[in-house]
């Protein structure tokens, strides 16, 4: 582990097969099942008496059960696995405990899976973006800890000493989540706050997951990925370092809504925040204009067309975010679908996109070459794409109508509900894309794994039989 | 950028100056708020819910109401006025100092068909000398406070509102989504337990059009024996069966009746609309906080959680 003997690359990818194949392999189950759940909710607005007498199917836990499994079940065990395998390739070192790394995944989608059934059985603590009761909460948590100090430890042990901007925003991830997630579970679950206090916790953690948490190691994977696929250097480390920066600054205020029932300071300060992310969103665009310019890799359809996808829509989300930060806007667009468009467009279009994109390139290392098929890859890029943009841009366009009918009382709010029905029917077919290009996610994960485990037992198989000829030979 | 302790620094240093701010702060600010008193009363704000009510928020909490059903009013203003609710004994000298605030008010017809809105102020503090003015003459005059905005046009609620509302609620519900009205103060605008039983059973038999999914689950259905239950809801639609709402359904539609925010606060003033003539001249607010339906020893009583 010195610098002067570096490792070979086989075999940092092969301390990392067995965590990161726990880590994939459950993300992409839960993920499919997450646009099952959503899709389930989503036709409750089509047709509301579908399942009346079941209560688990119900809009009011269906949904929750979907994020929850899109949020912690896909996206934070796939961004670790990511995380993971760039801080052992970048810093040129195998990663520590592969097995302690696998029992915290395992542990991890023990908690998802936990916080499901709860959510289904009615057990939602009530607080967005934090639905798992008390009792999966500290699930999470373990497998988290788990995970992220040996982590750290094969950062420590690397044998690189130069970091690069991926490993900034992982570090920095990996002491984000603890702190956050701890924070709001203490406070809203084991020694519960009073009245709006609650509200204020639920809303600082929401934001700080989905503002600050998933762009973090989301860009993580772009800024390594993007260089790597486009072959062309990061342009440049110094434009990453103020992303780094502004973003961490302005992103963990930005979760309080603007017309919050809070002293006043507490909204117009976030409003700020949400101004400010302007900034970040601008030079995370620069970067990746800089860096793409002059480059001459083809595109089509493969990760490199996922991971400029999901940096744009990251671009876009946020500055979307920074709009509300303005009282006409935000006036209108609060309490609308546009909250929920924004927000598929940073799950789906920015961190599922670039996640795929990195999980496409991963796997083949970890599983051998042909395990991955480019063709499916293309289909499910065209899938995701067309599902997201027609999801999330409807949603917020359809948002920005309800809103304006909203803040017209003479508009009965019957009409102000049934008008953003046509918008809502477009987002569905989108979600109906989605599940098709998630379920062929699955399939290409599974391919995946399944082809290296066969290769690996005809290795086994081989060896077994060539050893039975001999001993037949001398009895 | 060259370690990871620097990296950890940043983090730490944005992260704990947000924590200060929107975790600690409000803990400081909010956390041990008392009690208020609605204005103009000595009636304590709020009150913990009664007991079927607080079932009722676990139901709510658990059917995950709150992704489609915010509760919480804003409001984008308040209309204040100054009104001549007496014009005293000695007409000429209640004109003369009405005159001087405004010459106009000065006519003999300002003091016919009492009370009369005198004029639109900024806020309550402008209107004090105004009203203080008015009474060193022997007239009397009050101040009217009226919130406006989209929510309270849509009969949303009475004022915008505050944390002092969801003192007592735990998990608090205020919601990011419209996609059913808002129930800040449904208990206000539909107080019939029946109908919000309808309501869930069947939302389309009450609200022509409703987006609302049908809740049946919260009930069972019966075929009508020689005993029908004297709980059971009636449906012209389904003729030979009674629909027996369970304890869940009970309680989710008590808890939905409880729902108020109808107490003048400090932060949140507002005076009930005035009715055509009043025959008493104390402040409209007292009535309307004394009207409310639970008897003064609930009033009185101090909430279960104080801690």
């Amino acid at each position: 582990m010195t610098a002067t003997s570096p490792i070979p690359q086989q075999h940092i990818d092969c301390s990392c097969r067995l965590p990161l194949f726990a880590l994939f392999g459950g993300a992409a189950v839960w993920l499919a099942l997450s646009s099952v759940f959503g899709l389930v909710a989503s036709l409750k607005f089509h047709a509301p008496a579908m399942f009346a007498n079941c209560a688990c199917l119900s809009y009011g836990r269906a949904f929750p059960a979907s994020q929850l499994l899109l949020v912690y079940g896909f996206c934070i065990p796939a961004g670790l696995g990511v995380g993971l395998w760039l801080l052992a390739r970048l810093g040129r070192v195998e990663l520590a405990k592969p097995f302690l790394i696998t029992l915290g995944a395992k542990l991890w989608h023990l908690g998802v899976l936990t916080g499901f059934i709860a959510i289904l059985a009615g057990e939602n603590t009530g607080h967005e973006w934090l639905e798992m009761p008390r009792y999966a909460s500290v699930i999470l948590f373990l497998g988290f800890l788990l995970m992220a100090v040996w982590a750290f430890v094969t950062h420590t042990r690397r044998s690189e000493p130069a970091l690069y901007p991926s490993q900034w925003f992982i570090l920095a991830a990996l002491f984000w989540f603890p702190w956050i997630f701890s924070s709001a579970t203490l406070l809203l679950q084991c020694f519960p706050v009073r009245g709006m206090t609650q509200a204020a916790v639920a809303w600082w953690f929401a934001g700080n997951l989905l503002n600050v948490w998933l762009p973090l190691v989301g860009l993580a994977a772009t800024f390594y990925f993007l260089p790597k696929l486009a072959e062309r250097p990061l342009q440049s480390h110094y434009l990453a370092l103020f992303v780094f920066l502004t973003l961490i600054v302005a992103g963990t205020s930005t979760g309080i809504p603007a017309g919050a029932a809070l002293p006043a300071w507490m909204p117009a300060l976030s409003g700020g925040a949400k101004l400010l992310m302007l900034v970040p969103a601008l030079a995370l665009a620069a970067v990746v204009v800089l860096t793409l310019r002059g480059s001459t890799a083809p595109c089509g359809g493969g990760p490199l067309c996922f991971t400029k996808f999901g940096a744009w829509s990251l671009v876009i989300a946020t500055v979307l975010l920074a709009l509300t930060a303005c009282p006409a806007i935000s006036r209108v667009t609060d309490f609308t679908w546009f909250s929920h468009g924004r927000n598929a467009l940073v799950l789906y279009g920015f961190f599922a996109m670039t996640m795929f994109a990195a999980m496409y390139f991963i796997l083949p290392r970890l599983a051998g070459e042909g395990s991955v098929c480019p063709h499916r890859v293309r289909a499910q890029f065209w899938l995701s794409m067309l599902g997201t943009l027609l999801f999330a841009f409807s949603l917020v366009i359809g948002g920005v109508l309800q809103g304006l009918k909203l803040v017209n009382p003479a508009i009965p709010f019957l009409d102000v509900a049934k008008s953003s029905l046509m918008p809502f029917r477009i987002s569905t077919l989108g979600e109906a894309l989605l599940l098709v290009g998630n379920l062929l996610f699955l399939f290409n994960v599974g391919f995946a794994l399944a082809t290296y485990y066969r290769a690996r037992c005809r290795r086994v198989f081989t060896d077994a039989t060539a050893t039975l000829e001999p001993a037949g030979v001398k009895s | 950028m060259k370690s990871a302790a620097t990296i950890f620094l940043a983090a730490f240093l944005a992260l704990s100056a947000s924590w200060a701010a929107f975790v600690l702060a409000p803990q400081l600010q909010l956390g041990r708020e008392p009690q208020a008193k609605a204005t103009g009363t000595d009636n304590l704000y709020p009150v913990a819910r009664p007991g079927l009510a607080k079932q009722g928020a676990e139901v709510y909490r658990s059917l995950g109401c709150v992704y489609c059903h915010s509760q919480q009013v804003g409001q984008e203003g308040v209309k204040c006025e100054v009104i001549l609710t007496e014009a005293g004994t000695n007409a000429s000298v209640t004109l003369a100092a009405l005159a001087k605030l405004n010459t106009e008010l000065g006519q003999p017809q300002t003091l016919a068909a009492l009370p009369k809105v005198l004029m639109p102020v900024a806020d309550v503090p402008t209107a004090v000398p105004i009203i203080k003015a008015i009474a060193a003459v022997g007239a009397k005059a009050e101040a009217r406070v009226t919130p406006v905005g989209a929510d309270i046009s849509r009969g949303w609620g009475l004022r915008r509102s505050v944390a002092q509302d969801y003192a007592y609620d735990s998990p608090v519900q205020p919601g990011t989504r419209r996609f059913g009205p808002d129930l800040a103060n449904v208990g206000l605008t539909k107080p019939d337990v029946n109908w919000h039983l309808r309501h869930l059973y069947a939302p389309a038999t009450e609200i022509k059009g409703s987006t609302m999914p049908p809740y049946r689950f919260l009930f069972e259905k019966h075929k009508r024996g020689a005993k029908p239950s004297p709980d059971a809801l009636q449906f012209a639609d389904e003729p030979g069966f009674e629909i027996v709402p369970t304890d869940d359904a009970r309680a989710l539609a008590a808890y939905l009746v409880s729902l108020r925010a109808d107490a003048p606060l400090v932060e949140a003033p507002f005076t009930a609309p005035t009715p055509a003539a009043p025959s008493t001249n104390a402040p409209v607010a007292t009535n309307r906080v004394a009207s409310l339906p639970y008897t003064a020893s609930e009033l009185l009583k101090l909430p279960e959680s104080s801690k």
